[in-house]
């Protein structure tokens, strides 16, 4: 049993009552038929939603009965009716989804909701990405895996009170009884066979005024699309090269706009030495002076490289000038909370971990841009963003107009990872668009993104675990870490709700409560405690592809490898007897299979193993980690190669699952990130600045990193609802191969990525601070 | 200003531009052929690759004055009509295996596979893993695996 009995703020009430799943009680769904020309729809949840316990009862930690995505589900709560569905004339469904796409595979699965509750084809469902609109409050962002979770009955009641109307207006129309009638492929048949096309049924089924309805949804048995592997909707124009993403749009005026950056981290330009010579120079149209460096516009971005390399500024030094990485890993060090072990027995063993995580870039391949046009009265933006509604107001707010005034585009991204969380790109082509009078397109050169855009913040983590006869008494975990913004909105989000949350939660800060919130030891160790601190506000941070679980996962998992090895047990082994958590027992118990645990390999090839349990769900990683020198050594031009994972196998329980397909896809992406953050990927930061520029100087996995071999097992799930899945494929992919690399070299690495300690690259100049394109291309075809 | 005329997906085009603007630019701020995608403009991400006279190249690495008006520039958005069909086979292989997440790196990927495959062709041999290992093309989404199918699938179907 898991009881948690030291001072820290976690400490529970031991005389609570037994845990019982909180929020799923039946509610009374409720729809409405909304007045317009043709049918338009909408869920109205906010009747009969039952807030979770408030009290969270010993001994299961937080977030097994009360998680971040539980959080987020119930804050989009009071605005759900405001989620609406059209019919057209043509039989197309069209949804605006309040979230943003950014490769998740999103638009498909309620696309994939849409056609399963309104018997259409998915096809003939149109999923776009919604307007920053402020009357959604809550119901605006993308984060923490949580979509599918949020909008799961939302979508689904919408579309089944879409259904109904249709069947209503078909029974008039057919005179004959709703009963009669049966709805299948967009098409409703009355029982002579005649039957109405739900195009030509669209009209009619119109209605006049607001009209609330009950309705009943699908069962999970009848699902005919819901779970059923998909491609995604937007595949055809990616791969035709007509997706458009924010640089891809024309916007009248809006010329290529780059920004000459802080040789720096966050420094600032204090004047321009040869403003009218950058000015002359071909196809540049304006300089201007922001805060964050100086702005030049031109015809092409190839014009506005060669300016911003042309700029001569005069700078003034950043926050964290003359800091390294040695010297904010003191200061963690500095900060880390004690332990307290509680009383154990003289003869109990003590186990003690410390590893250290360096600061990684959370840059997409699509760097940060927008388009911006500022005019006296008014504003327009478009831009990839996840949070467009504090988006809108940190835009209004820097060019000094109303909310009101400003529009926000959500733009399909390249890419996120949490980088677009934040709206920096559109907040900074807003100010320069208003300082040059002028609409603006801009994009962030490569180069800017590892070194002044948004990082993972650097941290530790300090295990110490106490056992005697076989079995784990105590373990507590001490997270420290450089601040982790959370200015996107879900800061909001938990004073909103402050009130509802479990009561425990009273008392600690923002990081901490996000922290309590998704961090969970699924394991049965005794006195389990999780602490966080955090220091150091002066760092560009964010989440990337996850908050604190990858960093604490690895960890715990290095540390359970450890204590298996104390008390004599296969790690799997271990594993099995003491997870408490049936969904990853069950996953750990696939891998295990699929991948053969334990099966004999090679000198130089080992085995890791790992799991981690968050947004209710659960994952295990299995990996074969090649160290062999002729591996190990292979050269690959201005690369780093190292030890390859040259087979991976996954397991998830995300709960019920929508689009097996798309889920596969996320722990694909969930693993090749989990083998960068391990062995190739972070930022070294050197005298005020990091010293990547390039993608051949930051590593994030490639394709000689990639394993030759990889499997994900989707686990079958009675749950009602689907859990996360946008990050859940990292934790346990980056534990596994941090567990198999300290197997094979019988050392446990205290510093990740395991190879930061070597640069591999030479950093690119600062000033000017981008590379200027090279111009031997065609010496290089292929 | 010079005047610079080269083919670009089967036509010839004109464009009034200073010699040393690279071509990325010329294509995408100049032309609006958005396909080919910027991640770098160093020759490092290869989002931007395209085919030069059927050869892969990176277009944001060549000077537009480096092109003459017998150069033929393909780009994913011309892939298609260079089999005379609606889509490439390899854009089939790529959808048939729903390779693209974010999609962003996608048309750069195809067109280094399409020219990768021919290239291996050329030289009597099929693809193998070390080929694959060897494609510098950037993805942040992870998505490699279905990469790597998804050229042995249309590597099949061409
Ligand atoms: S933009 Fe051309 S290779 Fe990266
Ligand atoms: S699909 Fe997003 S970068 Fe490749």
């Amino acid at each position: 049993m898991t009881t948690a009995r030291d001072s820290s703020p976690l400490a529970l009430d031991e005389d609570a009552p037994p845990p019982g799943r909180p929020g799923v009680r039946r509610r009374s769904l409720i729809g409405w038929v909304l007045a317009g020309g043709t049918l338009s729809v909408a869920a109205d949840l906010s009747l009969g939603a039952e807030p979770a316990a408030a009290a969270v009862p010993s001994p299961p930690q937080v977030p097994e009965l009360y998680d971040l995505g539980d959080l987020q589900t119930q804050s989009a709560l009071p605005t759900s009716q405001l989620i609406r569905i059209d019919l057209d004339a043509e039989g197309f469904a069209h949804f605006a989804i309040p979230r943003m796409e950014v490769g998740q595979g999103i638009t498909t699965a309620a696309a994939m909701l849409i056609a399963e509750e309104l018997e259409m084809p998915v096809e003939k469902v149109r999923v776009t990405l919604a307007k920053a609109r402020p009357e959604l409050v809550f119901n605006q962002l993308t984060g923490g895996s949580n979509t599918m979770q949020s909008m799961f009955t939302p979508i689904r009641v919408a579309a089944a009170t879409a259904k109904g109307a249709l069947l209503r207006a078909a029974a008039t129309e057919l005179g004959a009884q709703v009963s009669a009638l049966s709805a299948k492929s967009g098409v409703v048949t009355g029982p002579t066979g005649t039957s109405l096309t739900y195009g030509q049924l669209a009209t009619l089924a119109a209605s006049a005024e607001d009209v609330a309805v009950e309705v009943s949804l699908t069962p999970r048995r009848e699902f005919a699309v819901i779970g059923t592997a998909r491609n995604r909707d937007d595949a055809l124009a990616a791969v035709t090269g007509r997706k458009q993403f924010t640089m891809d749009l024309e916007v009248e005026g809006a010329l290529p706009t780059m920004v000459c950056r802080p040789p720096t981290l966050n420094g600032s330009p204090r004047s321009v030495r040869n403003e009218s010579a950058v000015r002359a120079m071909p196809g540049v149209t304006d300089v201007a002076v922001v805060d964050t460096g100086v702005a030049v516009r031109a015809e092409t971005f190839g014009q506005c490289i060669d300016a911003v390399r042309a700029l001569d500024v005069v700078w003034a030094g950043g926050p964290v000038d003359g800091e390294d990485d040695e010297s904010v890993l003191a200061e963690l060090r500095r900060a880390e909370l004690p332990m307290v072990v509680p009383k154990v027995p003289i003869l109990a063993g003590t186990l003690d971990l410390r590893v250290e995580f360096m600061f990684r870039s959370s840059a997409a391949l699509e760097p940060n841009c927008a388009i911006a046009d500022v005019r006296s009265d008014r504003a327009t933006v478009w831009a990839g963003l996840k949070a467009p509604l504090v988006a809108q107001r940190d835009v209004a707010k820097a060019v000094g107009l109303p909310i009101a005034k400003v529009e926000v585009n959500v733009v399909t991204g390249g890419g996120s990872f949490g980088h677009k969380l934040f709206g920096d790109a559109a907040i900074e082509a807003a100010v320069i668009s208003k300082a040059m009078g002028k609409p603006v397109k801009l994009m962030w050169h490569r180069a800017d993104e590892p070194r002044q855009g948004r990082v993972h913040p650097m941290a530790t983590s300090r295990v110490r675990a106490t056992m005697l006869a076989g079995q784990v008494l105590t373990f507590e975990q001490r997270h420290t870490s450089v601040v982790t913004d959370f200015g996107h909105g879900l800061g909001e989000r938990l004073t909103a709700m402050a009130a509802e949350l479990p009561a425990n939660l009273g008392g600690l800060g923002l990081s901490q409560s996000i922290f309590t919130l998704t961090q969970e030891l699924p394991y049965d160790f005794g006195v389990v405690t999780q602490l966080l601190n955090e220091v150091d506000t002066r760092f560009n941070t964010g989440s990337m592809r996850n908050i604190y679980s990858p960093d604490v996962a690895c960890a715990n998992e290095l540390a359970v490898d450890q204590i298996a090895k104390r008390l004599g047990k296969d790690p799997y082994a271990f594993r099995m007897s003491f997870l408490k958590n049936a969904k990853a027992k069950r996953c750990l118990e696939a891998v295990a299979k699929a991948g053969g645990w334990g099966r004999s390999l090679p000198q130089g090839v080992t085995q890791g193993i790992a799991v981690h349990t968050e947004y209710k769900g659960a994952t295990a990683v299995l990996v074969e980690l090649d160290t062999r020198p002729e591996t190990v050594n292979r050269k690959v031009r201005d690369a780093v190669t190292g030890p390859r994972v040259t087979k991976a196998v996954i397991a998830v329980d995300a709960g019920l699952v929508v689009n097996p397909r798309g889920l596969e896809a996320q722990m694909m992406g969930g693993v090749a990130d989990g083998i960068a953050l391990a062995l190739t990927s972070s930022s070294h930061l050197e005298d005020g600045h990091f010293l990547e520029a390039s993608w051949d100087n930051y590593f994030y996995t490639r394709q000689w990193n990639v394993p030759p071999e990889f499997r994900c097992i989707v686990m079958p799930s009675d749950e009602e609802l689907p859990g996360g899945a946008g990050e859940a494929g990292v934790a346990a992919s980056v534990a596994a191969v941090a567990c198999a690399y300290a197997r094979a070299t019988g050392k446990v690495p205290t510093r990740f990525p395991v190879n930061h300690g070597t640069l591999s690259f030479t950093p690119k100049s600062f000033v000017p601070p981008v590379p200027e394109s090279p111009v031997d291309g065609l010496s290089y075809t292929s | 200003m010079p005047q610079h005329t080269f083919r670009v997906n089967g036509e010839s085009v004109t464009v009034d531009v200073e010699d040393d603007v690279r071509l990325l630019w010329v294509l995408r701020d100049v032309l609006k052929i958005t396909g080919p995608k910027y991640g770098c403009g160093i020759n490092v991400c290869k989002a931007c690759t395209s085919h030069v006279n059927g050869k892969a190249f990176n277009p944001c690495s060549v000077p537009v004055s480096d092109l003459g008006p017998e150069d033929e520039v393909t780009t994913i958005e011309g892939l298609p009509d260079t089999v005379d069909a609606d889509l490439h086979p390899m854009q089939e292989a790529w959808l048939e295996r729903d390779v693209a997440q974010c999609g962003y790196c996608q048309p750069g990927q195809i067109m280094a596979a399409v020219a990768l495959v021919k290239k291996v062709r050329a030289e009597g041999r099929s693809i193998t893993d070390a080929d694959l290992d060897g494609i510098r093309n950037i993805c942040r989404c992870g998505t490699y695996t279905r990469i790597r199918e998804a050229i042995r699938d249309g590597a099949a179907r061409m």
